[in-house]
Formats: C-alpha cells, structure tokens, sequence
C-alpha cells in the first residue's frame, strides 16, 4: 500500500475498509453442523485427516444456527424438511452465505417426484453451487474456495443493500 | 422346501378355506389368506413349537390398479429354528381396504404398518398408533398407489430454457 | 416471514407420552431434525422428568426421496442407480439386494468370478461402515482422535472402489449378472495392501478404546436390549447378535457363494452399547478374513453373464455382429422383461437384515420394489431402550444402534 513506503516504518498499515472486513470474513467462516444425506458424509470427509478444512478456518462446526455464518446444504431436500430449512436460514445472523453441495439440492439431482423439493435456492438464495453426487471433497473446497472469492469482491453498497 | 409344504398343508386343515397355497415361483412358497384371519393365522404360526415363526421379516404392500381386488398385503415370516421364510398374502378391495392389526403378535408391525397406510391407505383396525410416518402429517392422498401421479417436473433443456426459468419460483432474500 | 408450522402438536401426542407431561410435571423437548448427534435428519420428542427420559417418540421421514415410487418408473438396470442412495453408508450392499433380486425373478446365472469379487467388495464395504461407525460413535461421545484415525482409513478402501468403478460412494459396480467391468490390474495389489496393514490397526483402535475408563462408564449397561425381546421388536444385525442371538443371513440364507467362505460370526452377552461395539470390531476381523479367501482364489472366466437376453454386450462386439446390435438397441431403449411373480431376497447389510422385495409384470420396468431396510426396525426399538436414561446416554444409544436416515426414509 502506498503511505506506509514514504513514511517509513511507523507500525500501521492501511488498506481499504472493504478489503479488510471481507479478508475477516474469508478468514474464519464457521459452517453450520448439518447434514442431510450422502453428501453429508463427504462433508464429514472433508473435514477430516486427508482433506482438512481447517486450513479455511473451518475447523469447528457450529451446531447452532445463531452461531454461524456458512450454511451448506448438504443432501436431498425433501418437502417435509423444507420448512425446517428456511427456519435455519431465518435464524442466522447477517452476513450469512449459503453453499448448495451435490446435485440434489442444486437442482434436484437424479430424483423427479412428489418428495424432493427440485433445487433448494426454491427455499433460500444460494451463493454457490457445487455440482456432483456427491462431490468429491476436493470439490467442496473447490466450491468454498469460489465463496471466498465471491466474499472478497463484495463491496459497501453491497453490504448496504443486502441489510 | 417340504417343511414350507408341510407347513401350508397344516394351516390348510387348521383353517379351512381360509387359506390357499399360490404358486410356487422360483423357489419361494406362498399361501393367500383370507384377510379376516390374519391374526389367527400369524399366532399359530408363531406359537406353534414345530414350525415357530418368530420373526416378521417383512410387511408391505403392492396396488393393481385398476384391478379388483386392489390391494395386497404382504407379509413374510422367518423361522430362526428352521430357517424358512414363508410369505403370506391378503387381498383388499379398493374401496375402504382394511384389515387387522398383527402388532399383538409382533411388536414390530407397528411402524411398518404405518408405512402401509401412509403409502397405500390401508387402514389397520386396532392399531395403536395410525399416523403418517413418512409423509408430512397432513398431506393429502396416498403416494404410492398407482393412480397418484409420480410428480416430476419437466426438464430444463436448452430450447426451453427461458420459459420453464420464467416460471420456477426462485428465493431472492 | 410466515413461520412454518411444525407438527405433532401435544394433543395428537396425548396417546404417546405419559399423562405427567400433560399436567406440566414434566417437559417435552424436541431434539429437533437439525443436531449434531442424531446423525442425520432424525427428530425426536423427548419427555424429560430433569435429565432422565420418561418417553421418546422419534418422527421420521425427513429424508423420504419415493425412491420405490421412482423406480417403477424406469427399466430394471437404470433403477440399480437408485439404490445406491438409500444406505449412503453401503452402497454395495444396496446394489447386491436389488441385483440377486433381479436375477432371482429373471433366473439369470452369475459366473463364479463375479460371485467372489461380489463378496470381496461387500465385505470392504461392510469393513468401510463399522469405520464410520466407530468414528462418529466416538466423536459424539467426544474422543475426536478416532474419527480422524478411522476416516483416514476409509481413504484407502474409497481408492479401491475408484479404481473399480470410478466413483468413491455411489458405485453401482453390481449389475444384473455380474459386475459392469473387470477388476483392473492394481486391485489384487492394493487388497494385499489392505490385509497387511489393517489388523494392526483394529489393534490399535482396541488399545485406545477398550480399557479406558470414560468409554466403559458411559457404555456399560447403557441401552440393553433384552436377547428374548430383540427379535419381537425387529431389531436385527449387531444390535441384535450384541444381545446374544445368533441370527446372521450370511449362514442362515447363504447368498452369492459365502457357503464356501470360512467365517465366525461375533456374538455379545449382555445387549448393551459396548458389547454393540466388541461385536462391531470382530465384524471388522472377519470381514478381514473373508476378503483374505476371497483374494486368494479369484476364478478365472467372464465377469458378467452372458445371456444376451438380459444383459448388454461390449461394444467391441457392436463393430461386427448383428445380433449384438440389435441386443443393444433393445436392451438400452427398453429394457428386458421379467416375468410376472414376486421374489424377496433377504442380505446382511452392515446394520442389518437388508430384504429386497421385488414384483414383475411382464413389462420392462418393475411393478412394485419395497425395500425391508435394516435400521427402520432398529430404531423402532429406540422407543423401549431409551426409557429410564439420561439424555446423554441418549446420544451413545443412537449412536451405538448405527442407524442411518436414508435407509430408514427411503
């Protein structure tokens, strides 16, 4: 950044505002604890030894909505589930961001019938979507990875409309 | 093989007409059963020492839409001590299926009877817990019988891309 | 925003829980659809006198997909993809119910390879699920160590079964009639692998868990379920061969060629949550044995019939036969018919007994397929082993029963 070279070493760095509270918010993105189906078990896999997530900052789950930022839908949405869903959603805290993992609540995945809601953004905005069935935990990073850029590029106004 | 024979002969004489051996297919012995003796039927195979079903392996039911009767329900029984699974069948009509409960003879009917009814409609005289289990509690109709349509919704293609996204509800907020 | 009614009022419940809770003297809890220890979408209403439970009602079908409605709608062969999604945990063990079933109701012939590669794989898949099992079942109790140990574990056998069949979870490696291709040439190399590194580290995870004090209190005595009672509650698999009875479909019912297999089934003495888990750990070491006669002889010959009525021919045979062609054409585009009759074939998931119950009608998609799934009746039973707990103990029951949502819901 540019003051900090002419004025030498004075022990304070500038940046823009936005850059810094969206570099905190990458920085330590806690997910909430729930997982609905198969995709749910890639999750945990992540999580764990050979693809860790805690490199992210990810490294607890939150089991309570109120406490966390990340939802990641992971699995099949079914219609007894869905209400169940918004409610979660309704009760995370802004800034809030939602990741659809697999296909089946991208956009219904292999099941056309009565049961699956066909896609959960039917319920609530999603950020990302992360196609695979289920994805590979790779994939998932990949897919977390893409959030925080989208995270990095929001601006004031952003923030400003979104509340 | 012939201890599965043995066995639906002698329900044969205990029950009269009540019950009729079906069709052996592929290995598997079944006997029809008149659904008002379902219970008899299941306690003396259960109580029975020779033959001891103890075990209700499975219970469902399948729908012939629009054939009459509509409704079978199934139900396959497993002797541990002998190690034969006998598959019992009672035909329903489609207009007001019911049928007894076996839940006195095996506790774990019970859920599965629920699945039946809310599957199927079948109604379970003497149950003590008739609800939906799988479906929402108050959705209306039957899912899995034959006339209730399967309900997919059509195929985002290219070609029609823009009509079908014009009526999909999306979530803005 | 309208919230959303849930249901289940405490009138409709009145049948259920004990009067106390009407009059107020106790609290009803809902331990909802989203927690980190049911282990899926699993509500349960809890009545709760202080910390000991009074009664417990589980509500299921929060993960219900009609996967048996959908697969009436699509030909024998493309609805095995379906099955793999019921137990997420065993994906195999699905496809081999749905596929003896088929061949069952067809009488199609499966060459003896397929059989013992059919074996080796459902038995790598059973050794897969008591690692997930053991893992979360610790991590709820709150030991994490081995949740990383035994996920770190399930990477090895996930590559196995990419290497078959090019996916880590939902396989569908089993067809009607055999296998979908050939065990390329690594797999041999990397099951030897296996079986060389795996017993030690059973004795690794025993060394961890057996002796230490926190896990026996809090799993000793917890959850019994009584040997008499078990099977009239339709509990089955370990819980069950935890309480004492011996019941195993893989000796009672042998299904694809285990009667050649040499194997001891684990059995418990008192039915509670840690003779569930020295029941599961044996399971491991068969299933270790198991796979070891199966590598050693693999016969030799085709992995997939070859009845041409029922199953695809390889496309290298398209280039010059007409029959082939033809085969192909009919066999993609509609399917193969079965005959009208009803089969039911009964096999030993990792929970439990897994019975596929199969109707045809002379057309090429199935008329009715139900599903008998091994943790609907587990957890029927829940209602009766939890009274008299705390809730904490609550969570090591759940845990300890290895129920998994999708097979319960379907």
């Amino acid at each position: 950044m540019g003051i900090e070279q002419k004025l030498g070493n004075l022990g304070f760095v500038t940046t823009t505002l936005e850059n810094a509270v969206n570099w905190s918010r990458t920085r330590a993105m806690w997910p909430l604890l729930s997982g609905l189906a198969c995709c749910a078990i890639e999750m945990m896999v992540a999580q764990s030894a050979d693809y860790d997530l805690s490199r992210f900052g990810m490294e607890l789950m939150r089991a309570s909505p109120r406490q966390s930022d990340l939802f990641i839908i992971a699995g099949r949405v079914t219609r007894k589930m869905a209400p169940v869903i918004r409610r979660l959603y309704d009760q995370m805290p802004d800034p809030k961001w939602v990741l659809a993992m697999g296909d089946c609540c991208s956009c219904g995945g292999i099941f056309n019938n009565y049961a699956i809601v066909p896609g959960v953004d039917e319920i609530i905005p999603v950020d990302v979507y992360v196609a695979g069935c289920p994805p590979r935990p790779e994939g998932l990073i990949h897919g977390i990875v893409t959030l925080h850029e989208k995270v990095k590029k929001e601006g004031i106004r952003y923030w400003y409309e979104k509340s | 093989m012939d201890l599965l024979e043995k066995v639906v002969e002698r329900l044969q004489r205990e029950f009269g007409e009540g019950v009729q051996p079906l069709e052996e297919f592929r290995g598997e012995i079944k006997a029809s059963v008149d659904p008002s003796l379902i219970v008899p039927v299941c306690k003396f195979l259960h109580d029975e020492d020779d033959f001891s079903f103890n075990f209700l392996i499975a219970l469902t039911c399948v729908d012939f839409w629009p054939q009459e009767p509509r409704f079978m329900v199934v139900y396959q029984l497993y002797s541990q001590k002998n190690k034969i699974i006998l598959g019992l069948r009672a035909y329903l009509p489609g207009s007001d299926p019911r049928i007894a409960t076996v839940e006195s003879v095996y506790p774990n009917a019970n859920w599965h009877e629920r699945e039946v009814y809310d599957m199927f409609g079948v109604t379970f005289d003497g149950h003590s817990d008739l609800r939906r289990i799988l479906m929402p509690q108050d959705w209306e109709g039957h899912p899995q019988r034959k006339d209730y349509p399967l309900g997919y919704e059509e195929v985002q293609f290219s070609f029609n891309f823009d009509e079908i996204d014009k009526r999909k509800k999306y979530a803005r907020e | 925003m309208q919230q959303p009614e849930m249901e289940l009022t405490l009138e409709e419940l009145k049948h259920l829980i004990t009067n106390r809770a009407i009059e107020g003297e106790t609290m009803v809890l809902n331990m909802g659809p989203q927690h980190p220890s049911t282990h899926g979408v699993l509500r349960l209403l809890l009545e709760l006198d202080g910390e000991r439970i009074v009664s417990c009602v589980p509500d299921i079908g929060f993960l219900h997909t009609g996967i048996e409605k959908n697969m009436e709608a699509k030909s024998y062969e493309k609805a095995l993809v379906m099955t793999d999604r019921m137990d997420y945990l065993n994906n195999l063990g699905n496809n081999l119910a749905y596929c003896l079933a088929v061949e069952k109701l067809v009488d199609l012939d499966v060459p003896p390879r397929a059989q013992v590669i059919r074996v080796i794989m459902t038995e790598l898949q059973r050794y897969a699920s008591h690692l997930v099992y053991l893992g979360t079942h610790l991590l709820d109790l709150g030991a994490i160590t081995v949740f990383f140990f035994t996920f770190r574990e399930r990477e090895t056998i996930l590559d196995i079964l990419e290497m078959c069949s090019g996916q880590r979870m939902m396989t569908s490696y089993f067809r009607p009639g055999g296998l979908w291709r050939d065990i390329p040439d690594g797999f041999v190399a990397a099951v030897r692998e296996v079986l060389k590194t795996f017993p030690e580290r059973i004795e690794q995870y025993e060394n961890l868990i057996n002796e230490n004090p926190l896990y026996l209190d809090r799993t000793k005595g917890i959850g019994v379920i009584p040997a008499d009672k078990a099977l009239g509650w339709g509990v089955t698999g370990p819980p069950l061969r935890a309480a004492g009875v011996n019941l195993d479909i893989r000796k009672e019912q042998p299904y694809s060629g285990y009667e050649q297999f040499d194997f001891d089934v684990p059995l418990g003495t008192n039915g509670d949550t840690f003779d569930r888990y020295i029941v599961r750990i044996e399971e491991m070491r068969q299933s270790l044995r198991i796979i070891e006669q199966g590598i050693n002889n693999i016969p030799s010959g085709s992995f997939r019939s070859d009845n041409r009525k029922f199953v695809p021919p390889p496309r290298s045979e398209l280039g010059h036969s007409m029959e082939a062609v033809i085969h192909h054409f009919k066999l993609w585009t509609e399917g193969f018919p079965a005959p009208k009759g009803s089969v039911y074939v009964p096999v030993e998931s990792p929970r439990g007994i897994l019975g596929c119950f199969l109707v045809g009608d002379g057309g090429p998609k199935p008329y009715r397929v139900h599903f008998r799934t091994p943790s609907f009746g587990n957890l029927q039973a829940l209602s009766k082993i939890a009274v008299g707990h705390l809730v904490a103990d609550l969570v090591a029951i759940i845990s300890s029963l290895d129920t998994v949502l999708g097979d319960i819901d379907r």
